[in-house]
């Protein structure tokens, strides 16, 4: 849906984004996280060329942005919605102002708009704050305004830019799952940027780690998850720096369906093996139950019960001495 | 002198001050809130950044503000002549008024334009919005209150050249405090047009404060 190639963008000798590529596949919640400074901001505002890339290319849903000359360029935003930081709404105008705007900009007539506008506040949550200016909304409530005015024009693509940062985190999971139950109802592609790791957690079904305008890993996260030396799992499941000879154990709920399978006494049942547990982490990802485990493994047989698990499909990684 | 022989005087005087502050507002309007846009517009990551004109605007601007009115009102006497025919009257004293007062309302225009959030003109853009449509939907009317306040401070301005215009010609308020208070030492005369002056400044910034507020859902 949304796939961008050989991203450069250079401000004077500061390089923003260092050749990135990125695949957002259809009806998918893309999630790309970073610290502020990363890029990661530069590479969402190329995607609707707010920004020109340097080089490279942008396509969204089969359309070569970069290509486009500027007329369609603007109507080519117009599929694509984008929801900001600091919401952006227009001040002057009213909550049901804001959401017409983009239809406005489209040349949509009076009539319609109005009904349009009606349909677009109950999906949000937001009936009856139709004559409310932004200024008397709450952070949560503007958001919704924000998400209201980007689905205006029936995009296929969503574009947020840290959209909940601002927001506490009573309100941020409320505006989380409102993202999640329009991408699962409309078959939204949401592409999200966010520093926050409980976003990722939280709703994104594909993630990307960016640092220093390169995206170090980026998938499905439950592949992240079972690729070795993953950060996206470091950074999820912080544990203390693994000492020689430790194992770390990453499972998740795909490996049979269960997370909660009783692995480590199991091991200790068949072999002959003591077991230390070091540190450890469970947690709900991508719809899936995740974790990991670090462990020290003394005994006889601690190479065939490392051998074990990795035969019931868990990724297993020994530090090495 | 009685209040019936200052009567016809001020209302006479006070007209003609109308007459000049409004002709001169509408002409100030009409340029300045252009240039005020284009000072805004032509500046670097502005909407149609355009370096060369932009120093260019912003050097006649600071130009036509440098000098002091009373210099710049004949200084540009002829082209007073040329555009009204004539350098006496109301009509002939709205041509400098205007000529001073656009760079002034202009330069209040771009700082009144600069207060609207870049965020909201980029999420105009990212709508798919024409450099057009931002500025007449977004840039604009974001900034209402503060044109308002700046259109305002204008009035206020235009008031105070128009006494001086009195000077070459154009009556008004002023022309009667010199040529009454001053010079024929009529001071009951010229207390009451101070007053008059004080009543109407008083009265454009009141309305001009009650817009703003009423249009600002900050």
């Amino acid at each position: 849906m949304i796939k961008v190639s050989g991203l450069r963008k250079v401000y004077g000798s500061v390089v923003a984004l260092d050749g990135v590529d990125l695949h957002v596949r259809k009806g998918e919640i893309f999630g790309v996280l970073g610290q502020s400074g990363a890029g990661k901001s530069t590479l969402l505002r190329c995607v609707n060329l707010l920004e020109r890339p340097t080089a490279g290319a942008v396509t969204v849903d089969g359309r070569e942005l970069t290509a486009l000359g500027e007329g369609e360029l603007r109507r080519a935003r117009q599929g694509i919605g984008m929801i900001h930081q600091h919401f952006a709404l227009l001040s002057s105008r009213t909550v049901a102002g804001n959401v017409a705007f983009p239809l406005e900009i489209m040349g949509m007539p009076r009539d319609r708009r109005a009904k349009r506008v009606e349909e677009l506040l109950e999906l949000v949550g937001l009936t009856g704050k139709a004559k409310a200016y932004p200024a008397q909304l709450s952070g949560g409530q503007k958001q919704r305004v924000g998400i209201a005015r980007a689905l205006a024009g029936e995009p296929s693509v969503l574009l947020s830019d840290e959209a909940t940062s601002a927001l506490d985190p009573g309100t941020t999971q409320s505006i989380l799952a409102l993202l999640k139950r329009l991408n699962r109802e409309l078959g939204l592609t949401i592409l999200l940027i966010t520093h926050e790791m409980d976003v990722i957690k939280a709703v994104c079904d594909s993630a990307a780690i960016m640092s220093d305008g390169r995206i170090e890993e980026a998938g499905p996260i439950p592949e992240l998850l079972a690729r070795p030396g993953s950060r996206l799992t470091q950074e999820l499941f912080p544990l203390p720096p693994a000492e020689p000879g430790s194992v770390t154990i990453t499972f998740t709920g795909t490996y049979t369906g269960r997370a909660d399978e009783p692995v480590v006494s199991q091991v200790v049942r068949k072999f002959d093996v003591d077991v230390n547990i070091l540190g450890g982490a469970l947690e709900d990802v991508a719809g899936v139950s995740a974790g990991r485990l670090r462990v020290r493994l003394t005994g006889e047989e601690s190479g065939a019960a490392l051998g074990y698990l990795r035969d019931r499909g868990l990724l297993v990684e020994v530090a090495s001495r | 002198m009685t209040w019936s022989d200052m009567s016809p005087l001020l209302w006479e005087a006070t007209g003609q001050t109308a007459r000049m502050v409004v002709w001169s507002t509408l002409f100030t309007v009409l340029f300045g809130l252009p240039l005020g846009v284009a000072l805004v517009g032509t500046d670097r990551g502005g909407l149609f950044p355009a370096p060369v004109a932009r120093r260019i605007l912003g050097l006649v601007v600071n130009v036509g503000r440098s000098l002091p009115f009373i210099v710049l009102m004949i200084a540009v006497i002829p082209v007073t002549r040329l555009i009204t025919g004539t350098t006496i009257g109301t009509g002939a004293a709205a041509v400098p008024l205007t000529i001073g007062a656009v760079p002034f309302f202009a330069r209040l225009v771009e700082t009144a334009l600069r207060e609207v959030g870049r965020d909201v003109v980029q999420a105009a853009q990212a709508m798919g919005a024409s450099r057009v449509t931002i500025v007449g939907k977004v840039l604009l009317p974001e900034a209402l209150p503060g044109l308002i306040a700046a259109l305002t401070v204008t009035v206020v301005t235009l008031i105070s050249y128009s006494a001086m215009a009195g000077v070459i010609g154009g009556g008004g308020l002023g022309d009667l405090a010199v040529r009454y208070g001053y010079q024929r030492f009529e001071t009951a005369l010229m207390i009451v047009t101070v007053v008059v002056l004080i009543v109407l400044v008083q009265a454009v910034q009141s309305l001009g404060d009650a817009v703003s507020r009423r249009l600002t859902h900050r």
